[in-house]
């Protein structure tokens, strides 16, 4: 094997080296798999966790917005309504964490040993499609527990779309944190209140139906607005999928994923000298 | 021959802030409120108290498949920096490295173990961290546990290991990863001294088989035995770069100017009471002038000045040698019964005014390495009552110079090296 490198300057913005990435596929694989490994060690539940902690989070949506405050679920039961806005909003937070904590997590990797930096907050984030499919089996059982029955339609086209959309923005933001946290040690702090608030700007709890149509493409500026309402009306089958919702979502994802790669690329080779 | 690195004006800038409070990281805010204040400096990107310091400048150097090559230079001579750039860790910010062939380093032992991993688990993800592939790594996984010695806990996690265990693990994975080039940074070097001892056959090993190592020591002598050619870095810059023998000898030469000695010209700030003050204290060469490298086979003196204060006392000096791991080498006085030959002031009174005293540490008696030197100085009447007490004041460094490793090269273990007689007779042959 060939491992001729020519070492030099990284000015201006890096491109990615995609050869590169692929000959570190094993890599990303392995630090994935770690973090699955390490998530519920010496944990009483263990893996219990990601099923436990959607599913609270459900019953306590469910009495506080279903049943007290309540807020209209589209004429479907309310805990269906909102678990299905927690099976993405859930990796999109959840990536959001681990990716902003990825690069300080691993800081003695990254003053020691060279590989492509990229790799640690994109291994974080395929992390979270476990907790995806430990949910949706809940999310199954809920359905079949209220005798609902989806739209198979969305099981097998939209969700691998949506999904595509949920990492799209949630790498992107996630990349863009992860760089950031390398320097300003604040977002470690500022992040989870930010997430907190981020709920409410998504439609989880309540539908994009109680807000006047006017403010909706401010609403879709966020892209997992689109992803849960495209899987609620989609799966569901609350309402006609709203297409130009899901087209900005689009958009913005993309957006998001280029910025955050870009700023990370740009910030990358100080790395190793300030972390 | 062929040309395994090719460095074409190598630089790598650093730019220093000096900030008030010694913050490892800045926060959002202190960077948010300076731009506030000074909006103009930070659109013309000017800051405050920012300084750029060159690491490494205008590196050019070749190395040859095989070569091992030896780089020395004092603390910031960017000898470090040169390796980080070479390991890919931190980019340059001029020049170029062309580098043929895969980089191991033992820098990174044990970089990405996880505590919580077992010791199989670690093997895997440690040997991807490193660029090994895992069908490379199945294939050499038995040789991998077997050189570690820790078969039977394979499947335990590493958090249980004993630290020599979890070091003996950590540095057969990169062992395995059979570099064609080999950093080593020995003053980074982490681990016991087994660790240290194993890492050293290590390389020695590794260069037999016509590998390329980098060799980084502040250990000239384990320089001078392994490498051929060597490289001296001071400021970032190569200052020379020939054989071994040489650099060393120019390198010894420039530190030479830098001497191990303190002294005090106002007494009011200088350490001791109303009756005794020390003037100061230093290391000489045989022929009385002051070094900070000292030869193995010359006799190093010791001299501490003092002003005497009190007229008519009578004074006691002292001092103990300790070494680089803090072990107290010697304690040496000048007391009559305690001393070679009698010291002329031992026991008389004296008058007021500066007074020198040097003990004479014999050649071919230290074992090279760093020692320091605390002095004491007491007066007695009566009893002793300790008038200065100066810990760690003064340090020098004593260089091997090869003349006793005619024979043998390795690691001389021993808190002292003298030459001591030999005599070994032949008693007949009255077992048969």
């Amino acid at each position: 094997m060939d491992y001729k490198v020519v070492i030099r300057p990284k000015k201006g913005l890096a491109s990615i080296d995609f050869k590169e990435l692929w000959h570190y596929r094993e890599l990303l694989y392995f630090l994935a798999w770690r973090d699955i490994k390490l998530r519920y060690k010496q944990t009483f539940l263990g893996i219990t966790w990601a099923i436990l902690q959607p599913f609270l989070m459900m019953v306590v949506f469910s009495i506080v917005f279903g049943g007290i405050a309540k807020i209209s679920s589209d004429n479907i039961p309310y805990p269906i309504f909102s678990f299905a806005g927690l099976l993405f909003w859930n990796i999109f937070s959840n990536s959001l964490n681990n990716a902003s904590q990825s690069m300080v997590a691993n800081a003695n990797i990254v003053q020691k040993v060279y590989l492509p930096r990229i790799i640690l907050p994109v291994a974080s984030v395929v992390v979270t499609i476990v907790d995806f499919v430990f949910a949706f089996l809940i999310f199954g059982g809920i359905l079949i527990y209220y005798r609902f029955m989806p739209n198979f339609f969305g099981l097998l086209f939209l969700i691998p779309l949506l999904l595509l959309i949920t990492f799209s923005a949630s790498l992107g933001l996630g990349l863009f944190l992860a760089a950031l946290n390398v320097k300003y040690r604040d977002v470690r702090y500022a992040l989870p209140f930010f997430i907190q608030l981020l709920i409410f700007i998504t439609p989880v709890i309540y539908s994009v139906s109680i807000v006047p149509e006017k403010y909706h493409w401010l609403l879709a500026l966020n892209p997992m607005t689109g992803v849960i309402e495209t899987f609620k009306a989609g799966f569901l089958g609350t309402s006609a999928i709203n297409w130009q919702i899901l087209m900005i979502s689009v958009v913005t994802s993309i957006i998001f994923l280029l910025f955050g790669a870009w700023y990370f690329l740009k910030t990358e080779k100080t790395f190793a000298d300030i972390i | 021959m062929k040309e395994i690195i090719k460095v074409e004006n190598l630089s790598k800038k650093y730019r220093i802030s000096h900030k008030k409070d010694g913050m490892a990281y800045s926060t959002l805010r202190d960077d948010l409120v300076s731009i506030f204040k000074k909006p103009f400096d930070w659109v013309q990107g000017k800051k405050e108290n920012k300084e750029d310091i060159w690491a490494l400048k205008d590196i050019n150097f070749k190395v040859d498949e095989g070569e091992i090559l030896g780089i020395i230079g004092l603390n910031g001579a960017g000898k470090s920096t040169l390796l980080k750039v070479l390991t890919r860790i931190t980019p340059p910010t001029e020049g170029t490295a062309t580098i043929n062939g895969r980089v191991g380093s033992l820098l990174e032992i044990g970089t990405g173990f996880h505590p919580e991993l077992s010791g199989r688990e670690n093997i895997y993800l440690n040997g991807t961290i490193l660029g090994m592939k895992k069908k490379e790594i199945d294939r050499k996984f038995n040789e991998i546990v077997e050189f570690s010695g820790v078969e039977k806990f394979l499947d335990t996690p590493v958090k249980r290991f004993s630290s020599g265990m979890y070091v003996r693990l950590a540095f057969s994975v990169a062992v395995h990863l059979d570099p064609e080039i080999l950093l080593v940074d020995e003053v980074l070097a982490v681990g016991d001294a087994v660790f240290q001892k194993k890492s050293l056959g290590k390389m020695e090993e590794v260069s037999h088989k016509g590998r390329t190592v980098f060799f980084v020591s502040h250990n000239m002598a384990s320089i001078a035995n392994i490498c051929k050619r060597t490289i001296l870095l001071d400021s970032g810059k190569i200052v020379m770069d020939g054989p071994t023998p040489e650099v060393i000898d120019y390198y010894m030469g420039l530190r030479k100017n830098k001497t191990a000695e303190i002294s005090w010209q106002n007494p009011a700030l200088a350490p001791g009471n109303d009756q005794v003050k020390l003037q100061g204290a230093r290391i000489l060469s045989e022929d009385g002038n002051p070094i900070s490298e000292a030869d193995i086979q010359k006799d190093i003196l010791v001299e501490m000045t003092y002003w005497n204060l009190k007229e008519g006392a009578k004074l006691l000096t002292s001092i103990h040698l300790v070494n680089s791991q803090g072990v107290t080498v010697l304690t040496s006085f000048n007391a009559s019964s305690a001393s070679l030959a009698v010291d002329p002031w031992y026991e008389k009174a004296r008058p007021k005014g500066l007074f020198s005293s040097v003990c004479r540490i014999p050649a071919n008696f230290l074992n090279d390495g760093l020692y320091s030197i605390n002095v004491y100085i007491a007066s007695y009447a009566g009893a002793r009552i300790a008038q200065v007490a100066e810990e760690k004041i003064i340090s020098f460094n004593v260089f091997d110079t090869g003349a006793m490793r005619k024979e043998f090269s390795g690691a001389w273990i021993g808190v002292v090296r003298p030459r001591l007689a030999w005599e070994t007779k032949y008693r007949g042959n009255d077992k048969q």
